[in-house]
């Protein structure tokens, strides 16, 4: 079961990975970049380390995922308005 | 017909460099030093039951206080980046997120306390809990309840700094045991508490200044 569970992680953590860095859309990278920071802290979580696991879902995957979505936010609005 | 062997060539490169990458990972020794033994039998002198605690603010002190320093260090170059500028005012969201936001805020302070107090004994600790409060931070601006930050009053510089300074005072008034950060063990669950909580404070201000210092510029 556990294997099972791992095994997933592992995989989707690849995937997600994987289509962040090649999906067209910026908006579409930046949310997949905030799942890839969660089930990386699942990841830790699972690795023993729930220490890393708290800091990467606060900092990896709340704050930088904020950052990254206002900073889009901005950049829609220069674009909208030249 | 040479693009193919091309990419044939390419292709076996990868996969043989892949190969090698995953043999050297199989073939790695035991690490050179275990230090997860003294860390056990010196943690009844570190002040705090959970070993992570321990190493971060006891054992490895000085790490810490760099740590907080390049943090900091961080923020004072994005000033100077920035400088100081007017504030636009921002812009208000959905009421229906303003009133999540109120009902979230209050919750995610009492989880940070929470995580500051259990650092001693389970994991948790000042960084997590300085990220939770900036999280907070950053949701309020983000639904239009907190303007951005555009000067620095007195009070947040204070704030900014009292985290450093309280920690390097504490390795100050210390250094008389011997060494930098060396606490005497009666008092060192107190002390890594107090810096902790100076911490916490400390980061989040910083945390949420890298966003809202940033962030103000939104409407120019």
């Amino acid at each position: 079961m556990t294997i099972a569970f791992d095994l997933l992680l592992a995989l989707s953590l690849l995937w997600s990975g994987w289509r962040t860095l090649a999906t067209p859309r910026l908006d579409r990278a930046i949310v997949l970049f905030i799942i890839f920071g969660l089930l990386m802290s699942l990841a830790w979580a699972r690795l023993a380390a729930p220490d890393i696991g708290l800091a990467e879902a606060a900092i990896g995957a709340g704050l930088t995922g904020a950052l990254l979505l206002d900073a889009y936010g901005v950049l829609g609005q220069r674009r909208g308005a030249p | 017909m040479k693009r193919l062997s091309l990419v044939a060539l390419v292709l076996s490169l990868a996969s043989a460099f892949v190969f090698l990458l995953a043999g050297a990972m199989l073939e790695l020794g035991p690490a050179a030093i275990d230090l997860r033994a003294p860390v056990a039998a010196h943690l009844a002198e570190s002040g705090v039951t959970h070993p992570v605690t321990a190493v971060l603010l006891n054992y490895r002190g000085y790490d810490t206080l760099l740590e907080i320093a390049v943090l900091l260090l961080a923020l004072l170059a994005i000033l100077a980046v920035v400088g100081e500028a007017p504030v636009s005012p921002s812009r208000a969201a959905h009421p229906v997120l303003q009133a999540l936001a109120r009902l979230a805020v209050p919750l995610m302070i009492v989880v940070a306390v929470y995580l500051l107090w259990a650092g001693a004994f389970r994991p948790g600790g000042a960084f997590q809990a300085g990220a939770v409060l900036a999280a907070a931070a950053v949701l309020l601006h983000l639904v239009g309840l907190q303007p951005g930050w555009s000067q620095l009053r007195l009070r947040l510089r204070i704030g900014l700094a009292a985290g450093f300074a309280l920690f390097l005072a504490v390795a100050a008034g210390l250094l008389t045991q011997g060494s930098l950060l060396q606490y005497p063990p009666a008092a060192a669950g107190a002390l890594i508490l107090l810096i902790e909580s100076g911490l916490t404070v400390s980061l989040a201000l910083i945390l949420a200044g890298l966003f809202l210092f940033l962030s103000r510029e939104a409407g120019a």
